[in-house]
């Protein structure tokens, strides 16, 4: 890549970067690219599908609507930053349990959807969570499940639960 | 078989097997995917729907020694893709039949090269007429495909049609029309293709069916079997539409790899994907019954037309499942369906979740409310008396020898929907609110499996081996989508041995590892390879009882114990079976007669609907769905697979529309293509009534095509309910009830502000 490209500095579920690119590269692209965090997905390219949904500065927003510059000093959050090395995040261990994902494509940013959700609004109606991931599209599960998962680890989060790890099976 | 209640995995909510890696954002999909020294590919497409190329030109500001690009020149083999028929080129070669065929590929190691490359390449055309719609294809006064534009027609006929009209008390007509539509899986089409001389051809990719598209590559690069190999990545939804367009666009990163000696990455994206691949077929259904005194039907006279689009890809096979469940699940005496699918200068139509159930069902529930208002009976009687029982015969005369609950489900449908209740309630509402509310219903089975003799000609190889760490792997062509193959195999391969859910693990689904399980279509995997898995399991314990010493009773840890003996002695731990046809099956390809499915699963679905007459949205409120699909062998993944069906369905009946300008799909983004949202999708509430079928692994029949092929009827006779208005196609977004509502003046004014 040309040398002439600014460098952008920002973190990554909580790890500092800095990412010399095009300023108007797309901030899905630097992450799935650049930084090879392909959690991310790419569905629509224009805002409207939300799986390449991600946290920034506390907003959900659509990482291929971002130009890079624009995260400059940002903090940003994937799914990569969901789960600790010890524990899944209840939201990862309610789509598991509720049947949440499909086939998967979607999850990543329906994921960081019903976790900036949750953090918004901890309990939300029924209601609340139509309106809160109505801008990420499932053609999976008719969204269901994904309702269904959002409430249990609504409830999940406010009872300690012996830790499920990522590493298990 | 073991159907006893004392399965510990199977019919137990165990977590999908490859969830873990889906919600940490690691399962590798293909675009997640680099080779070292990879390019990106490109295609060039048509412009027009139907001409000659003239010319092929490249403009002279780009730097084309920087490209690799391929036409159908550079092809080894044939130019076809293998299907049914061979009439699709893999590279349009002097002629394009459809808006966006490809014409030319290219490819460069910086792909944000590749559009501004795309739109320098000018190709020059001598238009030649084309044909748009069924009813121009038909007229045949332009021909477009073969020598009369049609792809296929099949005429199913039992008893005595025209003799049925004299005796009729009623006759009703009608005429009902379906809509493409767009799978809108969430990961577009992609793969990435390597090239060998040594090796031959290597693709990775989002696909269902491994082994169409390894036989498509062996025509293209007219290869032996062994220098091409599939693999197919964690796949982002597919629903049909990754069932045959993988074997096109797996051919063209494969010829550019091979041309340029790099890999070759090649994603559409979202709007390239809308424009250029597979659709529902769109239809026309005419329907001419013959009833008796009582309400009984005497005669069902019905004429089928699908449109093919510009060649016959799956057409034949599409339309057959449309003929084979036309008349619906009602007992006839007399039937006749002269059934059609014509040609016409649009993308091919292709395979999509129900494969021509869903049109079929749509028109033929539909016309039972039309019926049941002409002759004055409630639609709920009308269906009850003419249900299909245990040993009564279907239009091709198969002989229900499993149980058919119909009534059961019927009456468990009317009472989980409080339907009579809620219909009184908005009868008596409706009449002061400008929202009008209404109950519908569907009724209707889905065959599962291949149509007719196709099991049998598929010959499906499965089976199970043991690997020295300890894993039993399934060893299956069958691929994950979304839809749980690997949680339903891997469980029916632990019940079966009697080990644990974690000891088994499914073998990569990789044509060079696995044997060729059949298509990963037709609501078949469950039912068919899940009984083949059954089987190899079972065979492999009593292997093992017999040659390595395993007891009658055998712990876990006996079982590998045993399987490490036994590997000692003869190297590998591996048992395979193939494909029988149950007892009594036959199926008469000539005459179209027989046992058209090995098994059907069978469904009541119920609507809710509102209807505001000023907007002119209908909504659907709420959604019930009673199903026999045979036993269940994961609740919390069957729940799913019919939920979203049935969104997938309100969104066929209401919001989607493929909108086409002289062939091309303008509306080829997700902001103008709709889809149903967190916010669409009403409560959808979800009953099993569980029949084990004998022949299906564990006791499963299909289940995944099901769900899609109620909602539209269901939504539609609800919407007659509330506005009285019969409406006869879809999809009906509100510009469409708009028209219908003011030709039969039940528009209401919006108030003024």
């Amino acid at each position: 890549m040309s040398t002439r490209w600014p460098i952008v500095h920002f973190t990554v579920n909580g790890q500092s970067c800095a990412v010399q690119a095009p300023p108007m590269k797309r901030l899905l692209d630097v992450l799935r690219e650049d930084l090879r965090l392909t959690g991310t997905k790419e569905g629509c390219g224009e805002g409207e599908c939300g799986s390449c949904s991600v946290r920034m500065n506390g907003e959900l927003v659509n990482s291929c609507l971002i130009p890079v510059l624009q995260a400059e000093g940002a903090h940003i959050q994937t799914v990569e930053g969901l789960a600790t090395d010890s524990e899944l995040h209840p939201l990862q261990r309610a789509f598991l349990a509720c049947g949440g994902a499909q086939c998967g494509i979607c999850t990543p940013g329906m994921l960081m959807a019903a976790a900036q959700l949750l953090e918004c609004n901890p309990h939300p109606s029924l209601a609340e969570i139509r309106e809160g991931l109505a801008g990420n599209l499932c053609r999976c599960t008719g969204f269901i499940r994904i309702f269904e998962s959002v409430i249990a680890a609504a409830a999940d989060s406010t009872t300690p639960v012996s830790g499920q790890t990522a590493h298990a099976r | 078989m073991n159907t006893n209640a004392t399965n510990r995995i199977v019919g137990s909510p165990v977590p999908r097997k490859e969830g873990m890696d889906k919600l940490l954002g690691r399962a590798r999909y293909v675009d997640d995917i680099e080779r070292e020294g990879m390019w990106h590919g490109a295609t060039v497409r048509s412009s027009i729907p139907r001409g000659l190329i003239r010319s092929v030109g490249f403009d002279h500001r780009i730097d084309w020694t920087e490209f690799t690009i391929v036409t159908a020149a550079d092809i080894p083999g044939n130019n076809t893709i293998q299907l049914i028929v061979a009439d699709q080129p893999c590279l349009a070669d002097g002629m394009v039949n459809h808006c966006d065929e490809a014409i030319l590929l290219l490819a460069h190691p910086d792909k944000h090269k590749l559009r501004a490359a795309v739109n320098a390449v000018r190709v020059e055309y001598e238009a030649l007429p084309p044909v748009f719609t069924i009813e121009e294809s038909e007229r045949q006064n332009t021909i477009v495909w073969g020598a009369d534009n049609l792809l296929k027609s099949f005429l199913l006929e039992k008893g005595d049609v025209d003799s049925a009209w004299a005796r009729a008390a009623n006759i009703v007509e009608g005429e009902y029309r379906t809509g493409a539509q767009e799978h809108l899986y969430i990961e577009n089409n992609g793969v990435i293709a390597e090239w060998s001389a040594e090796n031959g051809v290597t693709v990775w990719g989002s696909l269902q069916c491994p082994f169409y598209v390894h036989r498509s590559l062996l025509a293209v690069f007219d290869l032996p079997e062994d220098k091409v190999r599939v693999i197919q990545t964690e796949t982002g939804g597919a629903f049909g539409g990754k069932e045959d367009y993988p074997s096109t666009l797996a051919a063209h990163a494969a010829l550019l790899a091979m041309k340029s000696g790099h890999p070759i990455k090649m994603i559409y994206d979202r709007m390239e994907d809308l424009a250029a691949t597979t659709k529902r077929h769109p239809s026309r259904i005419r329907h001419r019954t013959a009833l008796d005194k009582d309400g009984k039907l005497l005669a069902m006279d019905i004429d089928l037309a699908t449109d093919g689009g510009a060649y016959s890809t799956l057409s034949s096979t599409v339309l057959s499942r449309a003929t084979l469940h036309s008349p619906g699940p009602y007992v006839c005496a007399n039937v006749r369906v002269r059934s059609h699918s014509w040609a016409t200068n649009t993308v091919p139509y292709g395979a999509f979740r129900g494969f021509g159930a869903p049109q079929a069902i749509f028109a033929i529930e539909r016309h039972m409310d039309e019926i049941a208002a002409a002759i004055g009976l409630d639609p709920i009687e009308l269906r009850r008396r003419n249900f299909l029982h245990d040993g009564d015969t279907t239009a091709t005369e198969q002989v229900m020898r499993e149980p058919v609950i119909l009534d059961k489900l019927l009456v468990r449908a009317l009472r989980e929907s409080d339907y009579y209740a809620r219909r009184a309630q908005f009868s008596r509402d409706n009449a002061g609110s400008t929202i009008k509310r209404g109950m519908g219903i569907a009724a209707f089975y889905h065959g599962s499996g291949f149509t007719g003799s196709g099991e049998r000609y598929l010959n499906s190889l499965a089976g199970v081996d043991v690997t020295p760490e300890g894993r039993v792997r399934v060893l299956v062509s069958s691929t994950e989508f979304g839809q749980g193959t690997n949680t339903v195999l891997t469980q029916v391969a632990a019940e079966a041995i009697g080990i644990d859910y974690a000891d088994v693990v499914m073998a990569p689904p990789d044509t060079g590892v696995v044997p060729n399980s059949g298509p990963t279509v037709a609501s078949r995997t469950t039912m068919v390879v899940g009984r083949l898995i059954e089987r190899a399991c079972l065979q492999l314990v009593g292997l093992l009882q017999k040659s390595a010493g395993l007891n009658e009773h055998y712990s876990r840890e006996e079982f590998f114990a045993a399987c490490e003996r036994h590997r000692a002695t003869r190297g590998e731990v591996v048992s395979l079976c193939r494909y029988e046809a149950p007892p009594g099956i036959f199926w008469d390809d000539q005459k179209y007669r027989g046992e058209a499915y090995p098994a059907f699963a069978w469904s009541i679905q119920v609507a809710q609907v509102a209807v505001d007459t000023v907007t002119c949205c209908a909504e659907v409120e709420e959604f019930w769905s009673v199903q026999e699909v045979g036993r269940v062998i994961n609740p919390v993944l069957a729940g799913g697979q019919i939920e979203g069906g049935i969104a997938q369905g309100i969104g066929y009946a209401l919001y989607e529309k493929v909108l086409l300008q002289n062939g091309h799909m303008i509306n080829n983004q997700m902001t103008n293509y709709i889809m149903p949202t967190a916010e669409d999708v009403p409560p959808i509430h979800v009953f099993f009534e569980e029949i084990p079928f004998q022949h299906g692994g564990y006791g499963a029949k299909g289940i995944g095509e099901l769900p899609h092929d109620g909602p539209a009827p269901a939504i539609l006779n609800a919407i007659k309910d509330a506005t009285g208005v019969s409406l006869h196609a879809i999809p009906l977004l509100p510009e469409d009830l708009f028209a219908e509502l003011a030709a039969h003046e039940r528009l209401v004014e919006a108030p003024l502000p």
